[in-house]
């Protein structure tokens, strides 16, 4: 029998503390395709790379690194559900091996608690781990094809771009994300403004949220010019908060009402392998905390029990 | 700032370079390379909403306009999309050279509020995005997860890491000068 692949799971901050039914998405997920998901022990945030990077890079790569030494010493891969993430560890990791002296500084920085930095693992981010366990693996488990459902893309930023350091897919015609996608049955949608971000990254956000939401509205409204779609994919869970919980926000600021339903990439696979939305808590997305109402199931395509009737996993 | 404001003219052959070798050390290496031709503007989404100008901002660098650089707020509409890098003919990295002029511009004290709040909750609680109340933790429940994730939200000694490595490179100044003086 093969040996199973094991990864170290890191969480970051949105994913855990927003989001979490990415989490529980990815652990049902990855239990389903044969890997296993170990726990991060004392991993912080990333720190997020524009907004850290912005400020000290230093600091930056040495609270990236400390991440990176959990895994070192455990001598396990990592795998993250988030591009900021992936992007912090991969970048920082690449940044010291091509830079002594960030390495140095790094190192230097690390010694006062008792780490150090050394290279010697892999960062990937679930997409890369489920492209690699292959297409046709991915296949086999779906059981509930979503056969129907018009999916549209987002992918993102920082998982593919910078292409040159990166080195996952073609930035300006990506395709392994959607391949991905494209095994759940649903029919995919292009868009023109697929591939612009989100608008949230690089401190945007948190320093005027109302240009960031108009990155966002302007992918909404490049997709409705194309009839919409029934759902989005996106496999960042900062992604995932601006077009989900801003489309709340846009509402307020711009008074433009969208009601897209906002998946990540491992809540789409949890489905299309048969789980219930409830069993990792879809409808906890925070537009549909806010506005009080359910994902739109009949799009989707899924039949789901009332919650007074649905009963307990375990 | 109008056209009919008077601008003293730029001496290109008495440049103060101090700058972009500052942001040549602090991850910009490329900066040199530039010729202008105006491709990362072209692509840049957040340009095509605000008055951030990517290529004019590369260019004042060249120039030597430290304080025009550092000073301007347009500075942080960059959301690190990177494609002005994907796209860059000459590999300048133009994403990399604006992150090296926010790291001067923070170092000479000039920090967002907002961002100041977000570098703090790293150091106080470990991540940029807490686990600050308890109806985040309910959330995980009604996932079907443990309340408390196994990150630095149930582990103090990796908060005390943090501050540490923070104390190290000088970060938790950086971020405390500037409530000082506001």
């Amino acid at each position: 029998m093969a040996k199973k692949q094991k990864y170290y799971h890191f969480l970051g901050c949105i994913i855990p503390h927003r989001y979490p039914s990415i989490e529980s998405a990815a652990r049902l997920v990855f239990k389903d395709l044969g890997m296993e998901l170990l726990d991060m022990e004392g991993a912080s945030c990333c720190p997020a790379p524009g907004v850290f990077g912005s400020f000290d890079r230093v600091t930056w790569a040495a609270i990236a690194a400390r991440n990176l030494t959990i895994a070192e010493v455990g001598g396990h891969d990592i795998t993250t559900g988030c591009n900021g993430c992936f992007a912090s560890m991969f970048d920082a990791d690449h940044e010291m091996k091509h830079d002594p002296e960030l390495k140095a500084a790094v190192n230097e920085a690390l010694a006062e608690v008792g780490r150090e930095y050394k290279g010697t693992i892999e960062v990937t981010h679930h997409v890369d781990a489920l492209h690699r366990i292959g297409l046709d693996k991915i296949r086999e488990k779906v059981t509930r094809p979503l056969t129907g459902v018009r999916m549209a893309i987002h992918p993102g930023c920082h998982w593919m771009r910078p292409k040159h350091i990166k080195k996952k897919d073609e930035s300006e015609r990506p395709h392994i994300l959607r391949d991905i996608c494209e095994t759940t049955g649903a029919e995919y949608v292009p868009y023109k403004d697929e591939l612009i971000c989100c608008g949230a990254g690089g401190a945007v956000r948190t320093a005027d949220v109302k240009t960031a939401l108009d990155f966002t509205k302007q992918k909404f409204d490049s997709l409705e010019s194309v009839g919409g779609a029934d759902i989005i994919v996106t496999p960042c869970p900062f992604c995932e908060l601006q077009l989900d919980l801003g489309q709340v926000e846009i509402q307020k600021h711009f008074e433009t009402e969208y009601h897209y339903d906002i998946l990540h990439v491992v809540e789409l696979l949890a489905l299309a392998f048969g789980h219930e939305p409830e069993e990792f808590g879809l409808t906890t997305h925070l537009q549909y905390q806010m506005r009080k109402n359910e994902p739109n199931w009949e799009r989707l395509g899924i039949e789901v029990q009332k919650a007074e009737d649905a009963v307990p996993t375990e | 700032m109008t056209s009919a404001e008077e601008k003293a003219p730029i001496d290109i052959d008495d440049v103060d370079t101090d700058f972009v070798e500052m942001i040549i050390k602090t991850g910009g290496p490329n900066i040199r390379s530039c010729y202008q031709c105006g491709t990362c503007s072209g692509s840049c989404p957040a340009g095509a909403r605000t008055n951030y100008l990517v290529r004019g901002i590369i260019r004042k660098a060249l120039l030597g306009l430290k304080e025009d650089c550092i000073s301007g707020p347009e500075l942080w509409y960059c959301t690190t999309c990177y494609t002005c890098t994907d796209r860059c003919p000459q590999d300048v990295k133009p994403t990399d050279v604006i992150k090296a002029i926010r790291n001067v511009a923070v170092a000479e004290g000039y920090m967002l509020e907002p961002h100041q709040k977000v570098a703090l909750k790293v150091l106080e609680a470990g991540h940029a995005v807490p686990l600050d109340k308890e109806s985040w933790e309910k959330l995980r429940e009604k996932v079907n997860i443990e309340p408390v994730p196994p990150n630095a939200s149930r582990f103090p000694d990796a908060i005390e890491e943090i501050v540490k490595i923070a104390k190290k490179t000088g970060f938790d100044k950086l971020v405390a000068e500037k409530e000082a003086s506001e």
